[in-house]
């Protein structure tokens, strides 16, 4: 296994009809040049699974606009116009889900858990065709795991064995989506060497990455 | 006469005790920040990441990393925390926040709020109000009480609701009413505006025990 990786072979890594996660909330903490290499690379067919599809030029942004992307998993795409009519058009099949149910969703993929119970959509249009499961006479609508073939992740500082720290609101869904990635690829904002990222401060261990984003030239 | 917005902002200011969490939506109730007195200690907890949010920072001394659940650049108050989407999620879920304040599109008879969508136009998805309204403590609903002269507290909502929970209070620049079991109370008239004004815009019924009390701002 190599940690250290460039751009390019990122990328080439990635094929088309992949499914991925992306981290990020509103742009802030996405992995931004990881993205931008892979809208240039021109994949198609593309699951993006991410919690909101930003504007365009920000966070996943760039995938929307060069229509890498058929199928979006999130809970928000109000700020993008070109996410909402690729929608519209039908170019873009879009499963909308509550924010606190798709993080979850997440890290039921990650953790080892089958699913999760929540009330969160219950008695509106979420619950449509969702099994509905009652404990103790309280209604909990069954919410299903959801994995990707790659995470991308961004994060504040990443040291040599690939443990991740994070920073302020760039955590939102990134050390979440690390755990759920069938491979994890990680654009951090600096590389600094063992012993930097004191123990207590480690998000995400290394052993949950599997390659890094040489530092931009 | 007081900005119609403002008005309704300062009275829900009322509503929040000193060391409350408070996460409040996007547009008007972010205006209640500019009536709660700092010595109050309100907390304000934002769904991308943060707990203890600040004001924007002055011109050029933003963090990229540091921004509310819109995008825009804020600060973090002395004693503020970041924490990733599931804790935040978990927090809202959970009933560890005092209050919400969103924005509505209709309000019913029934106390349920729809606010994320309109069949057959742009859709923006939910993001975390399904989640906001299903878990926090109070739900407080801030709007206009007309849409281009339309009501927008109505006998049942022709909207996707967002939950079917019953919100605390409602709060606009007409008037202040209270869902109960037996349907919505008019607790408060705006300075100014009578029963008889309330009620004819209003498409909803309303119950009026006694004399309304005028709006304390």
């Amino acid at each position: 296994m190599k940690l250290a990786i460039s751009l390019e072979d990122a990328v080439a890594m990635i094929p088309d009809g992949a499914s991925i996660m992306v981290g990020g909330f509103m742009g802030v903490g996405a992995p931004r040049r990881l993205v931008g290499a892979l809208a240039e690379s021109g994949r198609r067919n593309l699951t993006l699974i991410t919690n909101d599809t930003a504007m365009p030029g920000v966070g996943v942004g760039p995938l929307i606009t060069a229509g890498c992307v058929t199928r979006l998993i999130a809970s928000h795409i109000g700020k993008n116009p070109e996410a909402q009519e690729q929608y519209m058009s039908g170019d873009l099949e879009l499963e909308l889900v509550p924010q606190g149910t798709l993080v979850e969703r997440i890290r039921a993929a990650g953790v080892g858990l089958g699913g999760v119970l929540t009330q969160t959509g219950l008695g509106t249009l979420v619950e449509e065709g969702k099994q509905i499961v009652e404990i103790d006479g309280k209604r909990w609508l069954l919410d299903t795991p959801l994995s990707a073939d790659f995470a991308l992740i961004g994060a504040w500082r990443c040291d040599y064995v690939g443990n991740l720290e994070y920073t302020l609101t760039a955590h939102n869904f990134n050390p979440i989506m690390a755990m759920a990635g069938r491979t994890v690829i990680v654009e951090p904002h600096e590389i600094v060497p063992l012993g930097v990222i004191p123990p207590d401060a480690v998000k995400t261990p290394g052993l949950l990455v599997d390659h890094v984003i040489k530092r931009a030239k | 006469m007081m900005d119609p917005k403002e008005l309704v902002a300062r009275r829900i200011a009322k509503e929040i005790p000193a060391g409350s969490l408070v996460n409040l939506g996007i547009g008007l109730p972010t205006m209640v920040t500019n009536y709660l007195p700092a010595e109050l200690r309100v907390f304000f907890q934002s769904e991308n990441g943060v707990i203890g949010l600040g004001a924007r920072p002055p011109e050029g001394m933003e963090d990229l990393f540091l921004t509310d659940a819109g995008g825009g650049f804020v600060t973090a108050v002395p004693g503020a925390a970041s924490i990733d989407s599931a804790m935040s999620f978990g927090l809202i879920r959970g009933g560890h926040l005092d209050f919400t304040v969103l924005g509505g599109m209709q309000v019913d008879e029934r106390g349920r709020l729809a606010n994320w969508m309109v069949p057959g136009k742009m859709v923006a998805g939910m993001g975390g109000a399904m989640d906001l309204v299903v878990g926090a403590r109070n739900v407080i609903v801030a709007m206009l009480h007309t849409n281009k002269g339309v009501s927008k507290i109505v006998p049942e909502c022709t909207l996707p609701i967002t939950a079917p929970r019953r919100v605390s209070l409602i709060v606009t620049e007409l008037a202040v009413i209270r869902p109960e079991e037996d349907g919505l109370h008019l607790i408060e008239t705006a300075p100014g505006v009578s029963v008889d004004d309330v009620r004819a815009a209003t498409e909803a019924e309303l119950i009026v025990t006694g004399d309304v009390p005028e709006m304390s701002i």
